[in-house]
């Protein structure tokens, strides 16, 4: 059984520019100790898919529009604050971007990590400081019980990234989302902490949701991977399926655009023209003006994901079709 | 090898001070430490390291933004370091830059006309009718609907914006241009899209470049040569290709293997090295070679003297004394 079954999540923002669909219709379902990327640009929704099942969206001007998230027998997107502050951080634990503005300044390491216990587990101090101690050496740090009277500021970007990671996983939640952990750190440093999420991830047991735009990130980390556009899904693989056999024109495109893979001199892959302006309701698939292989068909109407292979699903109208089955899906599109 | 621009010996190093009144020195941060670089006209090198590596003040030492400590600075065989401040700002049209971020970069209350016209000033004054003409070329040399030019940035994507910093940059036909992480703060598919972008813009005017990243791929297929620099110095500097596929340092090799492969069959084969810790400290950098602390191959050697780049195949130079033993 899924261990959190999100169905048909809509999460609008009401601006003034008019209304933003940020994540329109998402489905995804994450299994006990999985590894789940979600890949996509700016603004195709990962971060808010996430935020939203957290109960992280500011209201206004966001607004769940519909959707459930299961968890546990629970609807998270029905819970009240009270019911949500029970779960985040216990048994939902979060990972952001930047570790120089996610800590607190103004309190040492120590006191920032046994607040989840304190709080949540109704531990005595003592008894979470040398909790916090060992969760701190876990990840590598030495010299755990002096340093962890330091203030954020004493630290390296790596070791803040560490500290926010035993945080996180201080109280062994069930589900650890990380948004875009390693972007603001050195490839030396990314590939250490990369490392240490995998291996504690092992210890514990934990499903992870592993949010980023780098695809070389999702092909060394992750199981599982689904590729948001506009807000929508536009696929859902295993990773090596994904790669192998995309099943999505953007899919396709995101690959191919990705320098490493190119000979000097050829000019890049690159996808034609923008992504589509959100405040609009598209009634087709969103990438068709994008999309090499786009006919009228693709313009009508909403098509949802549907499984193809086994555990691979793709919102290509055309390629459920068995249209495109034959064709590279990227390089058509360069051609026109 | 006839060189456009030189550095011998340049070293960028900042006191560092503690107290208000009684204010001393107590250290130096050696940023740039005795770098000896030489480029060709009509070459892209490609600067790649760890964040606080120096790259970015090497750049700004080369242009005179900052002075440097010691050293020589020599485009087309004059001496820039150490001209009076007065030519130095009129050195300076000579050199433009490119900036990682797009948004922050270009100034939220000009017009791309403004914007553009300025920097094309700069080399010269234009009547405002041959101006007009000049900035529209520009615009169409980037990619750009020269209709847009009484648009405001804002009004302009993420890609777009960045169009216009490379427009800015081509504006007073400089020659050097410094472009600090240009490509970092896009998405993939944009990336691309500038990327190739830059590449068509040297062929067709040949344009010498200092390139900055610390995103490997994309400096492996912007760049003619890639320099690898660590704590200030220079590691290894070659050909582009070799450098990425047999790196002769093994600093460059841990960097290297560090990028993750996107995909999934080759990233599970290939071998990983993973560096222990951070880099050290710049204020108070390890005797001997900087990188022994972290280097699985050092020996005692190593922390003995500092090792000097030199040729260790054609073209291809590198810090290491252990190069051909391992």
């Amino acid at each position: 059984m899924a261990l959190l079954e999100i169905e048909d999540l809509r999460t609008y923002f009401y601006t003034r520019a008019g209304i933003v669909r940020a994540v329109d219709g998402v489905s995804l379902s994450l299994s006990h100790g999985e590894t789940m990327g979600i890949v996509g640009e700016s603004g195709s929704g990962k971060s808010v898919t996430c935020y939203s099942i957290l109960g992280l969206i500011p209201r206004p001007p966001g607004k769940i529009v519909s959707g459930v998230a299961r968890f546990d027998g629970i609807d998270l997107l029905s819970c009240s604050d009270r019911q949500l502050r029970a779960i985040r951080g216990k048994r939902i634990s979060m990972i952001f971007q930047d570790p120089m503005t996610s800590l607190n300044p103004y309190m040492r390491i120590s006191d920032q990590l046994v607040e989840p216990l304190l709080v949540h587990e109704g531990m005595s101090r003592s008894g979470a400081l040398i909790r916090a101690v060992e969760s701190l050496e876990e990840l590598g740090i030495q010299d755990a019980s002096t340093r962890i009277n330091l203030y954020p500021h004493q630290f390296s970007g790596g070791m803040r990234q560490r500290i926010m990671i035993a945080m996180a996983l201080i109280s062994r939640p069930e589900i650890l989302i990380a948004d875009e952990p390693t972007s603001a750190l050195d490839v030396t440093v990314q590939a250490q902490i990369l490392e240490l999420i995998k291996q504690r991830q092992r210890e514990l047991g934990t499903a992870v949701i592993f949010i980023t735009h780098d695809l070389g990130v999702v092909a060394s980390f992750c199981q599982y991977v689904t590729v948001m556009y506009a807000g929508r899904i536009v696929e859902s693989a295993p990773t090596g399926e994904l790669f192998a056999r995309p099943m999505h024109p953007y899919s396709a495109s995101l690959q191919q655009s990705i320098p490493a893979l190119h000979q000097k001199g050829q000019p890049l892959y690159t996808i034609p023209g923008m992504p589509p302006d959100l405040t609009l309701d598209i009634e087709g698939c969103p990438f068709a003006p994008r999309c090499g292989h786009a006919t009228a068909i693709c313009r009508e109407q909403r098509v949802a994901l549907k499984e193809i292979t086994s555990g691979h699903g793709t919102a290509c109208i055309r390629f459920q079709r068995g249209e495109l089955a034959n064709t590279p899906l990227a390089s058509t599109a360069a051609a026109l | 090898m006839s060189s456009f621009l030189v550095t011998h010996g340049l070293k960028t190093h900042f006191p560092i001070y503690r107290g208000a009144i009684f204010r001393k020195e107590i250290g130096t941060v050696k940023a740039v430490d005795g770098i000896d670089l030489q480029l060709r006209k009509g070459e892209i090198l490609g600067l790649v390291g760890e964040s606080g590596c120096g790259k970015s003040t090497l750049a700004r030492t080369i242009m005179q933004l900052v002075p440097n400590t010691e050293g020589t600075v020599l485009l087309e065989g004059r001496d820039l370091s150490n001209l009076p401040k007065s030519s130095v700002r009129a050195e300076r049209v000579n050199f433009q830059m490119i900036f990682q971020d797009p948004y922050a970069s270009l100034n939220p209350r000009m017009t791309v006309f403004d914007t553009l016209g300025e920097a094309i000033q700069t080399r010269r004054k234009l009547p405002k009718r041959m101006l007009l003409e000049k900035v529209a070329l520009l615009m169409n040399t980037v990619g750009l609907p020269a209709n847009q030019m009484r648009r405001y940035p804002h009004e302009f994507s993420g890609g777009q914006r960045q169009r216009i910093a490379i427009a800015r940059a081509l504006a007073p036909e400089p020659k050097l241009i410094i472009a600090d992480e240009p490509v970092s703060a896009l998405d993939v598919s944009i990336q691309s899209q500038i990327l190739n972008l830059i590449a068509n813009l040297r062929h067709r005017m040949e344009l010498t470049m200092i390139f900055i990243s610390h995103d490997i791929s994309v400096v492996k297929y912007i760049s003619d040569r890639i320099a690898v620099m660590y704590l200030g110095r220079l590691v290894e500097i070659g050909p582009a290709a070799d450098v990425v596929e047999r790196p002769l340092h093994p600093y460059t090799r841990a960097l290297v293997s560090a990028v993750p492969v996107p995909d999934p069959e080759r990233e599970r084969k290939r071998q990983r090295i993973l560096l222990q810790g951070d880099p050290p400290s710049p204020m108070d950098p390890p005797t001997g070679c900087p990188f022994h602390p972290r280097c699985q191959f050092a020996i005692d050697a190593c922390k003995v003297s500092r090792p000097e780049l030199e040729e260790k195949e054609p073209g291809r130079f590198a810090a290491c004394i252990r190069v051909g033993e391992i």
